[in-house]
């Protein structure tokens, strides 16, 4: 029989061991995030010069670049920006202001709930079959290269857009859920009209919690390759797309919206390409993935800081 | 002078005219907006079928092999459309990630909510997510340049040790490898499971910090310490959200691609040993992508096959995922 201290000092033991458990794991999860970090940087490092992201792919590691894929990168993410803030934003402004409970707002809801949990290569499929494929079947005139999307940057764009929606939507609603409903009657009060409120108060409002979220999916956004793997984006572009009103060498102005449907390719998918090479001492291109590595961890870390300052920022500056 | 003229009323029924055909405009336009995320459903499940249904209508497979056939060799030339050995080898990296996301993210999860003061907990917590945020193609990387290497000696300890425990027991069995191939499932299912680790550990410690604060002053009332108040009080209370945390976890896991495609090798492969190569259908979607399949082909449908399959099984896991919390849901 133990006595009532015996039991408490037992207690108390096994809830510290219990907190150090709790430290350690959390320790060590930390740490794999850093020996992953040491590890690309040990390896890439010194390959990242001004060199390396001013030159294009090429057969030779030392020699090969990553222009396109940032490029491509960049111009995909502005492709997909442009298309899920918009939508995204709106979708959660209906659902959270406008919308009333019935039926058909909760199949909207479920159906959100279950695009965020279906495999981003889902989406790839998706973008192949109905975006490149389908596309041609029903719009396409064969001669017409525009009518169909094809495997270009809109494409990818579009793709990562539709992947991204429902953080975008869900990031939304959380922010507007976040302002108290008075804030809402004191504007009906002054004789707002609903799209008033919206305008003029509930988006300024929330602006942080939604740029927060906006981020966060750009930053998965960014870091994707699977869903553009499958819609068939290039390992090997050596070019850029063409800038507005440019000429080719034929001497033709090109539109300014002909980048949209240039093939690209993008940073993980530079990255994956150099990572599944056979790489030898004297053309290591194992070197070149890890340099691509930590343009990529640099970019998603840097966003990803972002959002938290930001997030942290209206937790602590907004008190209704 | 005219403006002094309309009462009030008037004015008020003005701008509402006024106002009614924008508002009206403004908010078809909003519920287009989300309508759209339907279609973008609609739009998957009608591309997964059109494609698929094409191939399993072909007179070289039929839905009974496609399940039953223990041989996927789409790409070769005697071919096997059995879609197990995907399966087999995506539920063996799931398991494996699995096997490190929820313990440590559970342990991580109480300790964040139920010992570690608030101050560190805002810390903690972004930083841990960072760990989901890391590109997959970066993990895959990791995979074969650290984690499969840093795992040889260990593996081979422990398949030494597993030999001789065999050659007592069982003394006509045939040892297995003491060799870790440099791609295999289980490194690969070991970094999914550190990718998962935040979803486990996030989600399930907001739950458990939604359990009001009576239930543990409750449980301290009557004695209890912060462990055995945690793990009897605490932990049940917040049951269902604790248990869709796992199951978006697991879904997370099913449908991841990148890492897999790079470091748990490219070839399907039926086993009961994990430490082996394998691919998932994830992985396989991904090698197909990256070669040049005709558009129509049998072999081009495939993916779609696969994809179908795995849609099923996310789709799965999501309800049950919802039915969870809704089973279990405790309100206060």
């Amino acid at each position: 029989m133990l006595s009532t201290e015996q039991v408490i000092r037992r207690g108390q033991m096994r809830d510290r061991v219990f907190s150090i458990l709790g430290v350690a794991l959390t320790i060590l999860c930390l740490g794999v995030l850093a020996i992953l970090l040491v590890n690309l940087c040990r390896e890439g490092l010194a390959r990242i010069d001004w060199q390396f992201l001013t030159t294009f792919p090429s057969r030779r590691a030392a020699k090969a670049g990553i222009f396109s894929a940032w490029v491509g990168s960049a111009l995909v993410m502005l492709v997909t920006g442009l298309t899920a803030i918009p939508l995204g934003v709106a979708a959660g402004v209906y659902l959270e202001e406008y919308g009333r409970r019935n039926w058909f707002t909760s199949l909207i809801e479920i159906n959100i709930a279950n695009l965020a949990g279906v495999p981003s290569i889902i989406y790839g499929l998706m973008a192949l079959g109905l975006l490149i494929y389908k596309w041609e079947d029903w719009f396409g005139d064969k001669t017409d290269s525009i009518a169909g999307l094809g495997q270009s940057i809109i494409t990818g764009g579009l793709t990562l857009a539709f992947l991204i929606l429902p953080i975008v939507i869900v990031a939304t609603r959380e922010a507007l859920r976040a302002i108290p409903q008075h804030m809402r009657e004191a504007a009906y009060a002054l004789g707002a009209s609903r799209w008033q409120v919206v305008k003029d108060h509930l988006l300024p409002y929330s602006t942080g919690g939604i740029s927060t979220g906006v981020i966060i999916a750009l930053s998965r956004a960014i870091g994707e390759t699977a869903p553009l793997v499958t819609i068939g984006a290039l390992t090997y572009i050596a070019f850029l797309p063409p800038a507005p009103f440019s000429h080719t060498e034929s001497g033709q102005m090109v539109g300014p919206f002909a980048w949209l449907s240039s093939p690209f390719t993008v940073l993980p998918i530079q990255m994956f390409n150099w990572v599944s090479r056979p790489s030898s001492d004297d053309n290591n291109f194992a070197v070149n993935a890890a340099a691509a590595g930590i343009i990529l961890m640099l970019v998603t870390l840097t966003m990803n800081t972002v959002a938290i300052v930001i997030r942290a920022r209206v937790r602590k500056k907004v008190k209704w | 002078m005219t403006q002094a003229a309309i009462s009030p009323k008037e004015l008020s029924v003005q701008a509402a005219t006024r106002l009614r055909p924008i508002e009206r405009t403004i908010e078809f336009g909003l519920l287009l907006a989300a309508i759209f995320s339907v279609f973008i459903t609609a739009g998957i499940v009608y591309v997964l079928f059109s494609e698929a249904v094409p191939f399993f209508r072909h007179p070289d497979v039929s839905v009974w092999k496609f399940l039953t056939d223990t041989e996927w060799t789409p790409l070769f030339s005697v071919k096997h459309f059995g879609i197990m050995p995907l399966v087999v080898g995506t539920l063996w990296t799931t398991v494996i990630a699995l096997l490190v996301a929820m313990p440590v993210g559970t342990i991580i999860a109480i300790w964040l909510s139920e010992f570690a003061n608030a101050k560190v907990r805002e810390i903690i917590k972004p930083v841990l997510e960072l760990l989901s945020a890391v590109p997959t193609v970066v993990y895959g990387y990791f995979a074969i340049t650290v984690v499969a290497p840093a795992m040889q000696p260990v593996y081979t300890w422990l398949a030494e040790a597993i030999n001789s425990v065999l050659a007592t027991v069982a003394p006509g069995a045939s040892p297995i490898a003491t060799e870790l191939p440099l791609f295999n499932m289980l490194s690969a299912g070991i970094v999914m499971g550190i990718m998962i680790v935040p979803y486990v550990s996030s989600l399930s410690e907001d739950a458990m910090r939604s359990v009001p604060m009576l239930l543990r002053e409750g449980s301290y009332g009557m004695g209890a310490n912060r462990l055995t108040t945690a793990v009897r009080v605490v932990f049940p209370a917040a049951l269902s959200g604790i248990a869709a945390s796992y199951i978006l976890a697991i879904s997370r896991a099913v449908g991841e691609t990148m890492i897999v495609a790079i470091a748990a090798g490219q070839q399907p492969n039926l086993t009961a040993n994990p430490a082996e190569g394998g691919a998932t259908i994830t992985a396989y979607i991904v090698q197909v992508s990256m070669g040049d399949l005709p558009h129509g082909s049998l072999e081009y449908q495939t993916i779609f096959a696969a994809g179908i399959t795995l849609f099923f099984m996310t789709l799965a896991f999501n309800l049950m995922g919802a039915w969870l919390r809704k089973r279990y849901r405790q309100a206060y």
